[in-house]
């Protein structure tokens, strides 16, 4: 009798604890409005009645990589008024013959466009455009639609590495906010950063994300850990919890699962997130996140094809067709004036006087200025700044930086 | 005080009995009611869960292993390559060793047939190097399960540890060479289709003529051949097989072999005759499902065409359902699980039979 009534007690103790930890609801001021407006997708045009989109995808709604493509295409398909079977979508298609199985099937039922969401499947789809030049087949992320040639393969991406500079400001604007409070001192701001490959994507991510952190903290450091992964939900955690023990006072990631935003939750340590927001499970660490908004990727598609106009070979979209996004901001996480100090550089950016990669912004090899850069044989920095998705649509800036300290380039321990 | 106590027992409510044998139309007659049983279980779900009608969501698994030709040949073929590597942990299943290791054993020979081609696929004429990546994928797959074999054999490590850890070692070194051989870091090798194998009819053919085969030749190797028969004797007893002069390390070890060799041929098929690639995710989980495809089939390997045939079958419909009804992908595997669990669980009610307590007056 005694040991249940021990057992109720604690029970109860727990109960309250956990209560205690967290503010009630109502106490908390939550996300302030998104700091530019959602792209607005419009119907000017007419679609055949008998037009279908094939979607393809890696993983499914349980990957933040996958459900921001499935809430953009579910998105158009309400705003263009398609039915559920104009749309067809294919999740847990995996880089491999699946690929272009699933292409082929996706083409045996109608479809005229199909697209496909993951690096890996390119050389699927290429394979696929080849063996049905009728149909068009748009991928996202891919490098090789310029050196294939193809007129039905098209690559696409977003200058992603703006809203990651955009992110990286509520970063350091927090960092500061705990230097002033006496939390560490500016020298031992870091911040640590959960990569998936030394893969330009990453690096180009990552390194904006830096420099718009140390536009506003200028004596930040950056440690990067890698899982040599694009989702791994341990790895991902391991590798947050290991930066945070290294001393790195914020964590932000580029890799696909909860493990990282979940294992700075249970720290206690502020988290910028990537692909949407991870706000409903991590009220007390997120701050905000950038992600690519594919909508208007597939409004230019599924326009192209019912218009029979060509699709570009290198789409790459920007804050001004609304490719670029970030959610809303956590107003009981990010410092204060966190969002005054986004909305003034998306009009910089917008007015065309802010460029992320600057080369007077940062080094390299222990402060050499970086002057000239070729990506397939052409010259990318221009007038000191590096051009970024200029070539292809996919990021191609790998530099290696000054201040951020890659842990583990060979994806070990 | 005994007797008394026995005159007293009370008979239990329910027990069961070992069934002598079955004539094969009631063991039919036990499956077919399982199957319903589960359709009509997983139809309440189905109703619960997503509102869905459960007619149309049986439809739409139907039509996603058979709506078209291009499926159908997919259903043959992927029935082929998980047959292929149930085949392979076969042998050693009916040994009592068990190989948990196909997995990796497979990969192996995947990644064995994309270094092939990624290294020296343009050195050698298409015949010369088509034998060469054959042969070099069957031995390296074989040198897989032949490790944690020598370790059974000599120092009775445990194989279902030993095997379940290669699997792991045969990924981090896909991630290895992908690190090595993808472009830029990106930890992908894109597709090699100029050293594919010829396409014999189709492009699934040669994978299924292959496999077909293979599952003959396995069949009378384990019935009718000397070997076959060492291999159950082991797996009986040990000491059986010792008494009447068995080799037993040599059984296990090259029952191994065997095991991987198989796996070794199914990798290559994997990406010589399909993916011309390798990733990680290739054989994904066959390795494991493999094993219960051979068990469902009692080690038979001609029984063990339909337990892959079903397995495959109910995979290409949960992910039909999913896309047809953008339900979570959940719901599919939920009606997969219950089928099988059905189909496990009739077995048994084939092999033993419940009595209940009859009413009787004089027991008091």
């Amino acid at each position: 009798m005694f040991k249940k009534l021990l057992a109720l007690a604690l029970v109860a103790i727990m109960c309250v604890s956990i209560f205690a930890c967290t503010p009630p609801e109502d106490e908390l001021k939550g996300m302030s409005e998104a700091p530019m407006p959602a792209a607005t997708i419009t119907k000017d045009f007419e679609i055949d009645a008998d037009f279908k989109l094939g979607v393809i995808c890696l993983h499914d709604e349980q990957s933040t990589y996958d459900l921001n493509f499935l809430n953009a295409v579910y998105a158009v398909q309400e705003a263009f008024g398609l039915s559920n079977s104009q749309v067809i979508v294919k999740t847990m298609i995996g880089e491999d013959d699946t690929c272009y199985q699933a292409a082929a099937d996706l083409v045996d039922q109608g479809c005229t466009l199909v697209f496909a969401n993951s690096f890996g499947h390119e050389s699927f789809m290429i394979q696929a455009a080849k063996e049905f030049p009728e149909v068009q087949f748009c991928h996202a992320t891919g490098t090789q639609a310029a050196a294939e040639n193809l007129p039905n393969y098209h690559n696409a991406f977003a200058s992603i590495y703006e809203g990651r500079y955009l992110a990286g400001i509520a970063a350091g604007m927090k960092l500061n906010e705990m230097i002033e409070a006496g939390k560490f001192t500016a020298e031992e701001a870091k911040i640590g950063y959960v990569g998936a490959f030394t893969y330009a994507e990453v690096i180009s991510g990552y390194t904006s994300f830096y420099l718009g952190a140390k536009s506003v903290c200028p004596t930040v450091t950056m440690d990067v850990q890698f899982t040599g992964s694009w989702f791994d939900i341990t790895e991902e955690s391991n590798a947050a919890k290991a930066l945070i023990a290294r001393g790195c006072k914020l964590i932000s990631q580029h890799a696909d699962s909860m493990g990282a935003p979940s294992a700075c939750e249970e720290a206690g340590i502020p988290n910028v997130s990537y692909n949407g927001s991870t706000y409903q499970t991590c009220k007390n660490s997120f701050i905000v996140s950038s992600r690519i908004d594919w909508a208007p990727y597939f409004a230019y598609i599924i326009k192209c094809v019912n218009t029979d106009a060509a699709i570009d070979t290198n789409w790459c979209g920007g804050i001004k067709e609304g490719s670029v996004a970030l959610t809303g901001i956590n107003l009981d996480v990010a410092a204060e004036g966190t969002v005054e100090a986004i909305k003034a550089a998306i009009e910089k950016f917008k007015a065309g006087t802010l460029n992320v990669f600057d080369t007077n912004n940062f080094t390299v090899n222990n402060g050499t200025k970086p002057t000239s850069h070729q990506v397939g044989g052409v010259e990318v920095i221009e007038n000191g700044i590096f051009k970024e998705s200029k070539v292809q649509s996919a990021p191609y800036f790998d530099l290696r930086i000054d201040g951020i300290n890659l842990l583990n380039e060979e994806y070990g321990e | 005080m005994m007797k008394v106590h026995e005159s007293t027992k009370k008979e239990p409510l329910i027990h069961l009995t070992k069934r002598d044998a079955i004539s094969w139309q009631k063991s039919i007659l036990i499956r077919a009611a399982a199957i319903i049983c589960a359709l009509l279980f997983a139809a309440i779900l189905i109703t619960l869960l997503s509102k869905e009608n459960p007619l149309n969501v049986y439809k739409s698994m139907f039509l996603g292993a058979f709506g078209s030709e291009r499926r159908i040949w997919n259903l043959i073929n992927d029935t082929c390559i998980l047959l292929g590597i149930s085949l392979a942990v076969t042998p050693a299943f009916r040994m009592k060793f068990w190989n948990c290791g196909a997995e990796g054993q497979t990969l192996i020979g995947a990644l064995t047939a994309a270094a092939c081609m990624y290294l020296f696929g343009d050195k050698l004429p298409l015949p010369a190097f088509f034998a060469v990546m054959t042969v070099a994928c069957i031995v390296t797959s074989a040198i897989w399960a032949l490790i944690p074999a020598i370790f059974k054999a000599f120092f009775n490590t445990n194989e279902t540890l030993f095997t379940l850890m290669m699997n792991y070692i045969a990924i981090q070194l896909i991630m290895y060479f992908l690190k090595l051989w993808g472009k830029n870091g990106s930890g992908v090798l894109d597709r090699m289709p100029e050293y594919r194998f010829p396409i014999v009819g189709n492009q699934f053919l040669l994978a299924i003529i292959t496999i077909l085969v293979l599952t003959v030749l396995l069949y009378i190797y384990l019935r009718y051949s000397k070997q076959g028969y060492e291999i159950s004797v082991v797996g009986e007893s040990e000491n059986t097989a010792k008494y009447i002069g068995i080799n037993v390390k040599k059984v296990i070890i090259r029952t191994m072999i065997i095991s991987g060799a198989i796996c070794g041929l199914v990798g290559l098929l994997l990406v010589a005759n399909g993916s011309c690639t390798v990733s990680t995710t290739l054989v994904g989980g066959q390795g494991f499902t493999a094993i219960m495809v051979s068990w469902l089939a009692k080690f038979n390997p001609l029984y063990m065409i339909l337990s892959s045939l079903l397995i495959v079958f109910l995979g290409k419909g949960a992910s039909q359902i999913t896309t047809d009804f953008r339900v979570d992908s959940s719901i599919g595997d939920i009606i997969t699980g219950i089928i099988l669990l059905f189909i496990i669980g009739c077995e048994f009610f084939i092999h033993y039979k419940v009595h209940f307590r009859k009413k009787t007056k004089e027991e008091e």
